[in-house]
């Protein structure tokens, strides 16, 4: 094991890209594992931390989304620079799944549109704020064809079971074996 | 009736003459996934899924279609056929829209099912995303071709069973698309007597029942056994 935090603990990030949030519930319903797991590891980056930045030096990091915008490309290539293993974490990670919905539609702007410009809508006008809001791709794609990708565990959400099971896996140094345990959708 | 000898993976085996090596594996519980196939249609050969190493000949041959023959050697896994079991999988997911999590199908579908069961946990291939069109035009289905894997199951039981042959496939390669009649729309067909046996065979959500909800698809196949079973055993043979 690479990464440790000074008490010995791993140091372990979770990132939340273009995904509904369901596979870090998927983690939280982990329930009492979720105690087990805590002293044997340093959480330093995650939707559940108050940290802003990815640090450096992480041993694991399980990625939930798809890529969809240029603050998503940015930060992927960065989990994947400072991280030993990257784990596409659910199915918009893995496949693009729902978040890539919008992909057979040629673009952003007929999402953006349909949202921002529809009739119903008093005040019809695209979100912009250059600098602060970042622009959506054109086309999302799943995390694996951004940067490279050590491990998949898909599902929609993945099961807390599976999740458990990889990182007591990672935690032990062991490479995770999930084929027949693992299913899209 | 000639019995014939051959060896499966290495162990002696023997086959009527009307079997095929698909059946051959089903018989001995040897795992083979198929996705066009299935009991009481008649077989194409049409997924490659199945595809076998047959000893002296150069190209793989698809089991659903071969005949067994006297002193074969059939080999149904070895590291070329699992790799291009998973590329031929892969190749499927990236094709067209296969969304499991919001798809009628979920939990019931055979392409999702294969796709765990060849080791595909990612596809290393760009998705395509095309613009497939959804006809909702019929009273009481759906067809979506966006989760069509041109299995053509549809398409023959609509044929054989039925009498009907409503559904064809029109188009080539990619743009292959199974169609109703002269490819109008299917609420519109006239051959189209509604008995629902292609969406109960369809292996993925590709033909479904309106007003499911995701993962409601239920596939309901005794028809087929019925089938089957009167044709081996007499008519009606119920």
């Amino acid at each position: 094991m690479g990464a440790l935090s000074p008490a010995g603990r791993a140091r372990v990030a979770t990132v939340w890209l273009g995904g509904c949030s369901g596979c870090h519930m998927s983690l939280l319903d982990l329930d009492e594992r979720l105690l087990e797991l805590a002293p044997r590891l340093d959480l330093v980056y995650s939707p559940l931390v108050d940290a802003k930045l990815f640090p450096e030096d992480v041993e694991v990091a399980l990625v939930e989304g798809a890529v969809c915008s240029e603050a998503h490309v940015e930060l992927a290539r960065r989990v994947r620079a400072r991280s030993r293993l990257v784990v596409a974490l659910g199915d918009c990670a893995v496949t693009g799944n729902v978040s890539a919905l919008r992909n057979a539609l040629g673009g952003a702007l007929p999402v953006l549109e349909r949202a921002y410009l529809d009739p119903g809508n008093l005040q019809p006008q695209l979100p912009a704020a250059p600098g602060l809001l970042p622009r959506l791709l054109d086309r999302v794609l799943p995390l694996h064809q951004l940067v490279p990708v050590d491990l998949f565990l898909p599902g929609c959400p993945p099961h807390a079971d599976a999740i458990h099971a990889v990182l007591l896996d990672v935690l032990a140094g062991r490479r995770p074996a999930l084929q027949g345990k693992v299913r899209f959708g | 009736m000639t019995v014939r000898t051959l060896t499966l993976d290495g162990e002696p085996v023997s086959a009527r003459e009307d079997e095929t090596i698909l059946d051959l594996c089903r018989e001995h519980g040897v795992p083979l996934p198929t996705l066009c196939h299935l009991e009481g249609l008649s077989a194409v050969g049409a997924c490659r899924l199945c595809l076998v190493e047959v000893k002296g000949s150069p190209r793989l041959q698809p089991a659903c279609t071969l005949r067994a023959e006297e002193g074969m050697e059939i080999t149904t896994s070895s590291d070329r056929l699992r790799r291009y079991r998973r590329q031929l999988v892969e190749l499927l997911l990236a094709e067209r829209s296969h969304v499991c999590a919001v798809c009628v199908a979920n939990g019931r579908c055979e392409l999702q099912e294969v796709a765990a069961a060849v080791g595909v946990d990612h596809v290393r291939y760009p998705y395509r995303h095309p613009v497939t069109a959804l006809d909702a035009s019929h009273p009481r289905f759906v067809l979506d071709q966006g989760r069509c894997i041109l299995c053509t199951r549809c398409v023959r039981v609509c044929d054989e069973i039925e009498g009907a042959h409503t559904w064809d496939v029109a188009g080539r390669g990619a743009g292959a698309r199974v169609v109703s009649d002269l490819a109008s729309p299917w609420g519109r067909s006239d051959s189209c007597t509604a008995c629902g046996k292609c969406v109960q065979v369809c292996p993925t959500g590709a033909l479904f029942e309106q007003l499911q909800p995701a993962g409601g698809g239920v596939k309901r196949r005794e028809f087929l056994t019925f089938r089957t079973r009167a044709r081996e055993q007499g008519p009606w043979g119920r």
